[in-house]
Order: structure tokens, then sequence, then C-alpha cells
């Protein structure tokens, strides 16, 4: 699981989208495509390099019910498995 | 109704300066004056882009032969999906990737012994790739390295992994020979001993443990118990449109006799995705007879490769005869026993 002090952003290459015919945000990346739902894409869209695990939950909470900083730290782990997100170190 | 198509595999031309003898391309390639124009191929962009295609993949053949590549990578690139150039790097130079607006480089190379990578090129092509790899690191788009593996150049595949890291790979993968097309004639110096599979897994492993690139490596099936996952599903996630725009939901599916393919320039890309025969033929399960029917590995393998069952049982309806639980499997094992051929055929070429 991810430290909730650690500062992810998207990986080399990838892009974000929205995907009018899906109704979803996307994120593309080299040979695959992500489709997201709503608090996924506000993660991923938080992804720049500043932000924390942590202050990504409290952003979260402010327009989510029911965000647990542990949920996100596991997403955020998932995209890293996926090489969609890198941390530095 | 099915799902929307993730990615379309464009090949765009089936002219190549490579005659690599493992090419899957069909034996009967499109000549050039039957290839789509510029003004067709922003059309098929258009209406994968409107049917729900996130990722073009730009292939051929060599898409670098295509003198429109720019306007072909721009139209593409502006409808705002991911771009990814499928290359042999002949003629990539820093100013011709200037003019293409790719997100994705996918770079071939077919050894990392100079001589040997030539002979299976069938040309002197070796020299033009660490040049055409560090165009694409100056540009700073993420780096694909793709290495169809075979039985002559497995036993470099520590020296492979060294050459992409040295490249700079971002993603290095590892495919073994697919029996199609071109490919199939060369079977018999194409197919690798047991041996060297066994030594090449264990140097991917150890490569995947220590390498920062990510490492893709794709079983040589013939050798396995069950077939690989084809496509995710027969007209499941991709599609792929021929140089003459033909619309295949495989892109070796021509084998098929009697699949009753589809042309763009005939019926909308949506109709052909949803509703021709050719993509419902084998979509979903119900087509399924035993084993497969009632086999939990369907969701996994959806039976395998269709394509391959056709080649090898007359019937594109079988199971995978790669699988174990095929009754045909005797077929694939013959294939294994029959004597290994050191001579390649170099691909004959498009014209």
């Amino acid at each position: 699981m991810s430290d909730l002090f650690t500062t992810p952003r998207l990986g080399k290459g990838v892009k974000t989208a929205y995907d009018q015919t899906r109704d979803s945000h996307v994120v593309l990346f080299p040979e695959g495509v992500l489709v997201l739902n709503e608090t996924a894409a506000a993660v991923v869209g938080m992804c720049d390099g500043r932000t924390t695990i942590a202050q990504m939950a409290e952003k979260l909470a402010e327009d989510f019910d029911g965000v647990r900083v542990d949920d996100v730290a596991e997403l955020v782990t998932r995209l890293i498995a996926r090489r969609v997100v890198v941390t530095d170190g | 109704m099915a799902e929307p198509p993730f990615g379309l595999l464009a090949e765009l031309t089936h002219r190549c300066p490579l005659r690599c003898g493992y090419c899957s391309n069909p034996l009967e390639l499109v000549r050039r004056d039957a290839e789509l124009s510029t003004a067709e191929w922003w059309d098929v962009f258009d209406q994968a882009r409107e049917l729900g295609v996130l990722q073009f993949h730009l292939s051929g053949g060599e898409p670098l032969a295509r003198k429109d590549l720019p306007e072909l990578v721009g139209h593409a690139s502006g409808l705002g999906a991911y771009v990814n150039l499928v290359t042999s790097g002949l003629g990539l130079t820093a100013g011709r990737l200037a003019e293409l607006a790719v997100d994705h480089v996918q770079l071939s190379v077919q050894d990392a012994d100079p001589a040997n990578a030539d002979r299976i090129a069938g040309v002197k092509g070796f020299a033009h790739k660490p040049a055409a790899a560090r165009v694409v690191k100056e540009a700073g788009l993420p780096l694909t390295v793709n290495v169809v593996l075979h039985r002559q150049n497995l036993d470099h595949l520590a020296d492979i992994v060294a050459l992409a890291e040295d490249m700079g790979a971002d993603r290095l993968e590892l495919a073994n020979t697919q029996y199609y097309g071109w490919a199939l004639r060369n079977q018999a110096a194409l197919l690798p001993t047991r041996t060297q599979l066994r030594q090449a897994e264990d140097v991917v492993r150890e490569a995947k443990s220590r390498s920062r690139m990510e490492i893709v490596y794709v079983i040589a099936d013939y050798h396995e118990a069950h077939p690989k996952p084809c496509m995710h599903g027969w007209g499941a996630r991709q599609l792929t449109v021929a140089p003459n725009g033909d619309v295949l939901p495989c892109p070796a599916a021509t084998v098929i006799e009697g699949l009753g393919i589809e042309n763009v320039k005939s019926r909308p890309l949506r109709e052909i995705w949803h509703d021709s025969v050719s993509f419902n033929a084998f979509r979903g399960f119900d087509w399924m007879g035993e084993p497969c029917r009632g086999c939990p590995r369907r969701e996994v393998d959806f039976g395998g490769c269709r394509c391959q069952a056709f080649q090898l049982t007359g019937n594109a309806a079988n199971t995978d005869p790669v699988c174990s639980l095929s009754p045909h499997r005797g077929l694939v094992d013959l294939v294994l026993r029959r004597p290994a051929a050191d001579a390649l055929a170099p691909r004959e070429v498009a014209r």
C-alpha cells in the first residue's frame, strides 16, 4: 500500500480524456485504456506530483461521502501497478 | 449489443522495407494501388472514434511508407485518441518524427546480434534501430521495443534485454512468434526448442526482477497446455482495418475461409462492428462446442484463437488445438515433432 505522504503523478506518455461513448473519464497509456468511475477520475486528476494521498482523501471528502484514506492509497497502488501513475523514489 | 471497441489497429500499408521471415501479415499482400486514400483513412478514424475507439495503433507494413502519414496521424490525434506508431524504425528521422503527433512509438528489433538481426529481417536494417530509438527518446516520447522471438534469436535473449535497456526503452515486449501468414510458411525454422523456452523464461524472470522497463512476455502457445486469450474475445475490444479497407475481427482473420469479411467502403464501421456476420461469428460464448462450452477456462482464454483452429483443424469453431483438452491437440504435437529447418525464407514484399 502506498505511503500517505507520497505525491503521485501521471506516468510518461499517459493521457487523460473524457469519452462521450462511455460517458466516463478514461486514462490512455501505451497499449491500454482504463475507464474510471467518478472517484477514481477525481484521484487521477489530483496526481500532479504535489498532492499527497492524505490531501487527496481530504479533498475527496468535500465532494463524496464515506471517503477512506486507505481506499485512496489502495487505488493509487493499483494505478502504480498499471504504470499509469508513478512516484519518485 | 456488443460493447464498443477500445482499439483500432490501422494497417495503413503492407509495404515494408523489412522482409522478416516471421511476418504474420497474410501471404497475399494488398498492393499500393488498392490502399485506402488519405480521405478514406480520415473517415475510418472519424467512424472509429465515434464508435468508441480510444487508441489508434498505426501499423503496417511500415506506416512511414505512407507519404501522407503526418496528415493521418494529425487527424487521429485531433480526435483526442491515443496514437501509437508501430514502426521498423527505418526512415524514422528526427525530421519525420517532428511531423508526427504521436503519443507513443513501438519499435521492432529482430535481434541484438547485428548480423543475425539483418539475416532475420532479410535486409540490412539493424544499424537504423539504435538511431531510431534515440530519435524517439530525444522527442521525449515513451518507447516500447518489440521483439518477435523464435528459434533463431531466443538464445540471445539476455543481450536483447540489454540492448532495449541501452536504447532507453520504457517497455519491452517479448512475443514468441505466432504462426500466421508468412510465419506459418517458415514454421520449421522458427519453432523454438523446449530448452530455449525454459532458458528464456529464466532470463525474463531475472530481467523483470531488476529492470526499470516494463517487460511483457508473450508465451509460445504450441508448447503450452492452454491457448492464448486471443483478442480477449472475438469482436470484444479491438478491430483491425487492413490497407484496402477490409475490417477484420483479428489481424489474421483473412485466413478463415467464408468468414464474410466486409469493407469500410461498402458499410459503416459501426454496423460492421455491431451487426456483421464476421464480427458476430465467434462473439461471446454461444458459438462454442465442447470442450469449451462447459469449461471454466472459457472466460480466461475464450476458446483460444479462431484462426489457429481453422488453420489446423479446418473448422474455426473448434477449440484451439493448442489446448490440451482439444481432441485435435495431436496436430500440434505432430508439428512440434517435425524436424527443424535453419533456412528462413525472406518475406515477399508488397508493391
